[in-house]
């Protein structure tokens, strides 16, 4: 019999602890993917985050180091300039990248350090129970903003993708969703041109994911779909914001 | 074997660490240590090294953690504001088995406190600094000589123990010169670093560099492994100097810097009639708690001199155990005590007792 459809082989065979809707399963399985398209799982080092990915360090085949919350991005460039012929990827929530790392974040984007980073903005903090994040939309109800995020006292979302593109070592910084199958299809190929970038050494990547998280945000996996779609995408318009690779689309 | 160079003690703690075979260096500006980063600077990339003025000291360490888990030999310097934003990532370090190098060049606290030299970071280096039950191996050189020797053995240590190793002088030590030689260490003999995170090439199962474990009874019996191997270094590693101890009716402990001036005021002392020894920690941890003991079977009064309100002075009072009288003389913030205080205080323990 033909296998039509198997695990790629740099996704770990165990079982993953994501809640059902939770879209870091689609993601993991598209960076693994990727891993295996480009041959590179044996010379991958992967870091984790401090977050819901916390556990990414066992769901990855290929080498992995799980670090203190915000701080990937400091870990990764001791990875790459030890290994600087290896591929690292740091794997971020938005409390992880936008929050507490924000100052690693955007120095790893300044000194453009071959990197690449997938970045989940769920606009919630996830594991420790739906709390604001730094890109939590303006009214939204969380446990720490029970009567909605108030911009007058709580200040606005921070749109990473824009901030990150106006910084010369940025190679690609682009904003995707995996909300249905076209943007599924795009949002791999962004994957995949960020850690091609990187092995071109053209820089630090990023691929910001718009991604769904029903349990905190109190809604069923189709209700969340539908909420991204009608409020996330707005605040967080889809699109390449900046790209240095050769014959890069305008766009 | 090398001829003497004149050298200043950050810019041969940097050098003795690039002989040391270390190849990444990740600082942040701060004095009195800056001229480490120098002299890194200038040296790495002509060596093929890497030298990487971080963001803030929070990234510097965690970019030590990144490159200590992919098995490079790795070092950061800091001074003791610094130290405190590092108390995180050294936390995670000894919480994943990482080897490293931390050098604290300590100056006066708390908060931005001053710029000169100190040794009130004895109980962040020593007891923690960090979250969690975890040690360093703490190593307090009095000369430029000694920094260089200890900080090339500092690196064999932590590949050895698979732990952090923290070298701390003062601003003293950092910024005096003295005449040095380089090459006299032989390495120890050290295993292969299979455990780090640098490509499984096809060929192994992935390694994992973490400090996360959910499961109480597993976290447990990780820490309980790792104070084993603690056990054994307090064991084996000790390093201590004994000076003019044999006679001693008082015996000084005091370590860095302040230990040279001790040995001054033990000169004057002795030529007054009054016999002072000085034991000297070289190690900090593991303290060299079983000789202070020892000696307080016969020795009845010894005093803890430091460049502190008194640190040090409680791992000499818990070595001595109430079988003898332990005082504590010390400057702080930043003032070196001179001889003729020492001396001073001695006299006043001497006659109060003789009283």
């Amino acid at each position: 019999m033909t296998k039509v459809f198997q695990k790629p082989h740099a996704l770990c065979d165990v079982p993953l602890h994501y809640c059902p809707g939770c879209s870091h399963g689609i993601v993991h399985r598209l960076v693994a993917e990727v891993i295996d398209e480009l041959g590179i799982e044996g010379s991958t080092i992967g870091v984790a985050p401090v977050g819901c990915a916390v556990f990414a360090y066992n769901y990855f085949e290929c080498d992995m180091q799980e670090a203190a919350h915000g701080r990937a991005p400091a870990v990764a460039t001791g990875i790459k300039r030890a290994l600087p012929d290896k591929v690292v990827f740091t794997y971020q929530g938005d409390g992880d990248l936008a929050a507490i790392g924000t100052a690693e974040t955007v120095h790893i984007a300044t000194r453009g350090e071959k990197v690449t980073t997938i970045f989940i903005n769920n606009a919630i903090y996830g594991m420790t129970g739906g709390q604001m994040a730094p890109t939590t939309l303006p009214g939204q109800i969380t446990q720490t903003t029970p009567y909605g995020r108030d911009v007058s006292t709580q200040g606005y979302p921070v749109r990473v993708c824009e901030m990150l593109s106006t910084l010369d070592g940025v190679a690609l910084a682009a904003r995707v969703a995996v909300n249905n199958i076209k943007n599924i299809k795009a949002a791999k190929a962004a994957v995949k041109k960020a850690f091609e970038y990187q092995i071109q050494g053209l820089g630090y990547s990023i691929v910001e994911v718009v991604s769904s998280c029903p349990t905190n945000w109190g809604l069923s996996p189709k209700e969340a779909v539908k909420w991204l779609e009608d409020n996330m995408l707005a605040y967080y318009p889809l699109g390449v914001y900046k790209d240095k690779g050769e014959g890069a689309d305008a766009k | 074997m090398s001829e003497k160079v004149l050298m200043k003690g950050n810019e041969a703690l940097a050098e003795a660490a690039i002989q040391a075979g270390c190849r990444l260096f990740f600082g942040y500006p701060i004095t009195p240590q800056t001229e480490v980063s120098a002299y890194m600077a200038k040296k790495m990339p002509k060596i093929g090294g890497t030298f990487l003025q971080a963001e803030s000291e929070v990234a510097a360490i965690n970019m030590v953690y990144g490159a200590a888990g992919a098995g490079a030999r790795v070092m950061t310097s800091s001074s003791s504001p610094g130290i405190s934003l590092k108390a995180e990532g050294i936390s995670y370090i000894a919480g994943a088995d990482l080897p490293c190098v931390i050098c604290n060049i300590v100056r006066g606290g708390p908060g931005l406190g001053g710029i000169q030299p100190a040794q009130s970071d004895y109980f962040q280096a020593t007891k923690g600094g960090g979250h969690g039950d975890y040690k360093l191996i703490v190593l307090a050189p009095s000369g430029i000589q000694e920094l260089v020797n200890l900080t090339v053995e500092a690196f064999d240590l932590a590949d050895a123990y698979r732990m952090p190793v923290m070298i701390m002088g003062d601003g003293m030590l950092g910024q005096m010169m003295e005449p040095v030689a380089f090459g006299s260490y032989t390495p120890r003999k050290l295993e292969e670093k299979t455990w780090a995170a640098n490509g499984t090439a096809g060929k192994r199962k992935h390694n994992v560099i973490n400090s996360l474990y959910i499961q109480p009874d597993e976290l447990e019996n990780l820490v309980v492994a790792r104070y084993k191997k603690y056990s054994e270094i307090e064991r084996t590693e000790v390093k201590l100097e004994e000076y003019m101890c044999s006679d001693a009716e008082i015996i000084m402990v005091s370590y860095g810097t302040t230990a040279r001036i001790v040995k001054s005021a033990i000169k004057i002392l002795r030529e007054k009639g009054v016999k002072a020894g000085l034991i000297r920690p070289i190690t900090l941890w593991p303290f060299p708690g079983k000789t202070i003991s020892q000696y307080a079977d016969r020795v009845k009064n010894f005093l803890a001199v430091e460049m502190s309100m008194g640190q040090m002075v409680e791992d000499v009072r818990l070595a001595v155990n109430g079988e003898a009288d332990v005082a504590f003389f010390g400057r702080t913030g930043g003032v070196v005590p001179s001889p003729a205080e020492v001396v001073a205080k001695v006299e006043s323990i001497l006659g109060g007792a003789a009283k």
